[in-house]
């Protein structure tokens, strides 16, 4: 870790400021969500929280059901951390940071239910929908993961199911059929660093926090998945202002879904 | 059955519509958006930056190291699988040799130069618009470059020879296809990349190539202009 830097931004966040002048609990502007920026996904988004820009592709693909969920389809997200998105990064496999990523992100839409997985039936015990996520990064200047979680909510907005009709799938032309989503659910992640709490790190904080969390919650206040971070342990006391922040903040991301096509 | 007018109803040796741009990943040393059709490349370049492992290290020169990638939702069926595959494999080679004559590495030895290129939706022309995307990202990474390289498609479908294939043309069955991605030097007009599959005449073949180098200065005139219009806004402020 960068001791100068980590001083530097410390000394800002005990007068409640930030390195670039922004408030502790301000995202970077702009934070934009655009739908639809790629034709051959089902569904698609490009998200910008300041200068980091990521995508997400819905693919739809025809499975064989899990034999203890006959009557259900199922959901993939999978993270590519791109060579082309930070001098960091090599090609290859993804590693452990990509895994959590994706992780993290399935838990926020699994948990919270925000798919009907018994509408992707579509012969029980035979054929189901699984809705393949995938989530890439173009320009990584930090906090992917309210980026990710974002893009991939506003993908599986923005999905319809291929043509299928008597047993032929066809790619080429979409259905009038919009995939089932019932609940959009976003995650925010609260940075602490010293004795301030943050949102939306830049590349230079995301370098001295001492411990994040990152919560996924729904419009009505649930919370469907967290996900700790870092090398410093949190108290509950922590974890409840944590949470406060990132339901206030879940609100301001949300409503860029809305207001971005 | 002869094919009597393009699928989407271009003129034979007519482009699809092209846009590009130069500067758009702010992490990358270069980088660039070339979209031909439905086709979108992005290219970042990054570098020249120290080689690792070190055997891999020239002291005579730099080199150039290009890595072609599909992304996972991209493709007009099933979902393509992250990571390399033979053909990504095959691509990224083949993009490497188209570029590299133009590219001048020799004032850094030791280094690498790489490319990056992801494409998020494709429709035929995909490695054409790679090397578009990526020798524009060079030159706005400021690597010395003695020419620009453009590529496009060139081929026949049925009995025409047709510029820019569309993936609906590449796969028309009533009658023999050949498709022939190719790379141009702008300035030398030699081809630098070239590969064909498919069924063609040797004057067939010689009548395509220099249709590719007709319609290719098109292309480098766009790729140009993206790279002028970036210098021209940086100089504005």
């Amino acid at each position: 870790m960068d001791k100068e830097l980590r001083n530097y931004t410390v000394q800002l966040l005990q007068k409640g400021k930030r390195i670039d002048g922004r408030g502790l609990t301000d995202y970077r502007e702009p934070v934009t969500v655009r739908s639809g920026i790629s034709e051959t996904a089902e569904g698609s988004a490009e998200v910008h929280i300041g200068d980091t820009i990521v995508m997400a592709g819905v693919k739809m693909s025809i499975e064989t059901p899990y034999p203890d969920t006959p009557d259900q389809g199922g959901i993939m997200v999978n993270v590519e951390l791109y060579p082309m998105s930070s001098p960091q990064y090599e090609p290859g496999p993804p590693g452990q940071a990509a895994v959590e990523l994706a992780r993290v992100v399935d838990r926020g839409i699994r948990e919270s239910k925000a798919i009907d997985m018994k509408k992707l039936c579509i012969e029980k015990g035979e054929k189901v929908w699984t809705v393949n996520i995938d989530i890439v990064t173009i320009n990584d200047a930090g906090n992917l993961f309210d980026a990710c979680a974002l893009a991939a909510v506003a993908a599986l907005r923005d999905a319809y199911f291929p043509k299928y009709e008597n047993g032929d799938l066809n790619y080429k032309e979409k259905s009038k059929k919009k995939l089932p989503l019932l609940k959009e659910p976003v995650s925010v992640t609260v940075y602490k660093i010293d004795k301030s709490f943050i949102v939306d790190p830049d590349t230079d904080e995301s370098e001295v926090y001492d411990a994040r969390l990152t919560v996924a919650s729904t419009p009505d206040g649930q919370l469907s998945a967290l996900q700790k971070g870092g090398d410093m342990p949190l108290t509950v006391e922590d974890i409840t202002t944590m949470v406060d922040i990132a339901l206030e903040k879940a609100s301001f991301l949300r409503s860029k879904l809305t207001g971005g096509k | 059955m002869t094919y009597k007018k393009r699928f989407d109803g271009r003129d034979w040796l007519e482009l699809r519509p092209i846009e590009a741009k130069a500067g758009v990943i702010k992490n990358a040393d270069g980088s660039a958006y070339f979209k031909i059709g439905k086709t979108v490349a992005y290219a970042a370049v990054y570098g020249p930056r120290e080689l690792h492992p070190k055997f891999l290290q020239n002291p005579k020169t730099g080199i150039l190291r290009c890595y072609y990638d599909m992304m996972p939702f991209s493709g007009i069926g099933d979902r393509v699988r992250p990571g390399a595959s033979r053909r990504s494999k095959e691509i990224s080679m083949v993009m490497e040799k188209a570029l590299a004559p133009v590219v001048d590495l020799r004032e850094y030895p030791n280094t690498t130069v790489d490319v990056f290129v992801e494409l998020p939706q494709t429709d035929a022309g995909s490695r054409c618009a790679a090397i578009c995307a990526a020798a524009i990202a060079l030159a706005d990474a400021g690597i010395t470059m003695s020419d620009i390289v453009s590529a496009i498609a060139v081929g026949r479908v049925d009995d025409k020879i047709v510029a820019d294939l569309n993936y609906d043309e590449e796969s028309y069955e009533d009658g023999p296809v050949a498709d022939i991605p190719m790379a141009i030097l702008y300035n030398s007009k030699e081809i630098s990349l070239l590969q064909m599959d498919g069924e063609i005449s040797k004057e067939e073949l010689a009548r395509a190539l220099e249709i590719g180098i007709q319609v290719s200065e098109q292309i480098a005139q766009i790729q140009i202009k993206a790279i002028k219009d970036k210098y021209m806004v940086n100089n504005n402020g």
